[in-house]
């Protein structure tokens, strides 16, 4: 089917050569996640000491900095994808951009969450105005209103054009963004309460421990956002095929 | 080039026409500066300090408002397909669009601002407006990015202030900055004013190529 000649690139972009490795890699990432975050739940949980000056608080930050470090990660994946897609109008990089958009908002939640369930026993405060919690707040806007331009415009071609546009101006305007939100911080408040010592190592592990586990859940979840994007288009295609033999076309059977 | 300056002082006549919205959007301004000083209470003191803050969101809201006119009218009554088949450079076109909105509906909220500032107990009233003169244009200009991705979609005027609001956060961010310098003494060449006009620089720059490249598709 494929020719040798075929590149890497073209040949995913056929979706049913993309499904047939998406089912082989898909439940390779969601074990390998599963099992990453047993052994990282047992370190961060069990395993490491509680610490010095925030006391078991402290555990909720194994959950907090991987996500944001996902949370970036996912804007710039959904970026890349959009590039893709937007200069080789390749299919699969835009069902990719697209179904990145809620893995990287739902990991830009669980950032803000998890902060402001540490924030309480650390700051004393569930928010506070700190310059990189005001940066990922307006991260977490970014993401929907990519996605809501994905939900407002129905034919994915289009949709996927726009959007794209949409991702590529907030990923070059998010480092000025950035910028402005530390200067403005900066200018409100001088005391930074996110400076920490050197990481100690009992911390580091279970820290990396649950990043990989957050990326190769990542992946798993983006494998199986894009095949339900696939399936919804392909039922969508059909439903538009079925129509007009079946109730435009009223004709008598044979 | 002509033709550019044609859709210019159209889109700004169609603006200061009646109906055109150009005055509608200075009351809508004078409306939210009043239900701000609802909301702060009518202490002097205290709408000093906030007066800058008020003043540029409401003008960054009374500028979204409008926005919706700067390519979707013309795309609904067929003109926007005669005007891009028409320019050659699509990119100017948005210039052109971008900067008859800033001067159809930013302008009008600008010369009405002193008089806001003044009841808001302002004094340094020049680094106000200066900051709003510098950095407005960049909310016409990021502006007419979400106006050229949204204006074929119905209910596109919700889309474009969640789609485009978090890029406002520098010019926000800068603009009330200079503000605040500028009455604290600081000069033309005060950091924030400077970055404020960098940021206005820079969306003239992107918005343009955003701009043009979503009008392709829409119109495709």
């Amino acid at each position: 089917m494929t020719t040798q000649q075929t590149s890497f690139w073209t040949r995913y972009a056929n979706p049913a050569a993309f499904q047939r490795l998406s089912a082989r890699i898909a439940p390779l990432a969601g074990g390998g996640a599963v099992a990453l975050f047993a052994v990282g739940l047992y370190f961060a949980l069990i395993g490491s000491p509680a610490a010095r000056d925030h006391g078991e608080a402290v555990r909720i930050l194994y959950a907090h900095v991987p996500a944001a470090w996902m949370s970036l990660a996912c804007y710039t994946y959904m970026a890349a994808a959009s590039l893709v897609g937007f200069v080789w109008k390749h299919p699969l990089a835009d069902v990719a951009a697209k179904s990145i958009a809620p893995i990287g908002a739902t990991f830009t939640a669980l950032t803000l969450i998890t902060g402001s369930l540490w924030g309480k026993p650390g700051w004393g405060a569930w928010w506070v105005w700190d310059a990189r919690v005001t940066s990922v707040l307006i991260l977490f806007f970014m993401y929907l209103g990519y996605m809501a331009l994905w939900n407002a415009i129905e034919e994915p071609t289009r949709a996927a054009r726009i959007a794209a546009i949409a991702c590529l101006v907030g990923f070059i305007n998010i480092p000025i963004i950035k910028f402005s939100v530390d200067w403005w911080n900066t200018l409100h408040q001088p005391a930074s309460f996110t400076k920490q010592g050197a990481v100690d190592g009992a911390i580091a592990l279970p820290t990396w421990l649950l990043f990989s586990a957050y990326v190769l859940a990542f992946f798993w979840m983006l494998l199986v956002n894009m095949n339900a994007e696939l399936a919804e288009r392909r039922a969508a295609r059909l439903e538009a095929g079925a129509r007009p033999t079946s109730t435009l076309v009223a004709e008598p059977a044979e | 080039m002509s033709a550019l300056v044609s859709v210019f002082s159209r889109d700004v006549e169609l603006a200061f026409r009646a109906g055109g919205g150009a005055a509608q959007g200075a009351v809508f301004f004078g409306l939210v500066t009043v239900m701000f000083v609802f909301g702060t209470g009518p202490e002097p003191g205290a709408l000093a300090r906030v007066a800058a803050p008020i003043l540029w969101t409401g003008a960054l809201l009374a500028s979204l408002l409008s926005l919706d006119r700067v390519f979707q009218a013309d795309f609904e009554d067929g003109s926007l397909d005669i005007l891009v088949q028409r320019t050659e450079t699509l990119e100017f076109l948005v210039l052109a669009k971008a900067f008859a909105h800033w001067v159809g509906a930013v302008l009008p909220l600008l010369v009405i601002t002193p008089v806001l500032a003044a009841m808001l107990n302002v004094e340094a009233m020049w680094p106000l407006l200066a900051s709003l003169l510098v950095g407005s244009p960049a909310l016409s200009l990021i502006g007419a990015i979400g106006a050229a991705l949204t204006f074929p979609l119905r209910r596109a005027n919700v889309l474009v202030t969640i789609l485009i609001g978090p890029l406002f956060a520098p010019v926000v961010i800068f603009g009330t900055g200079a503000a605040a310098d500028g009455a604290l003494g600081a000069g033309f060449g005060a950091p924030p004013l400077m970055l404020l006009a960098a940021v206005s620089l820079f969306s003239l720059i992107v918005a343009p190529l955003a701009g043009a490249a979503a009008i392709r598709f829409n119109l495709q």
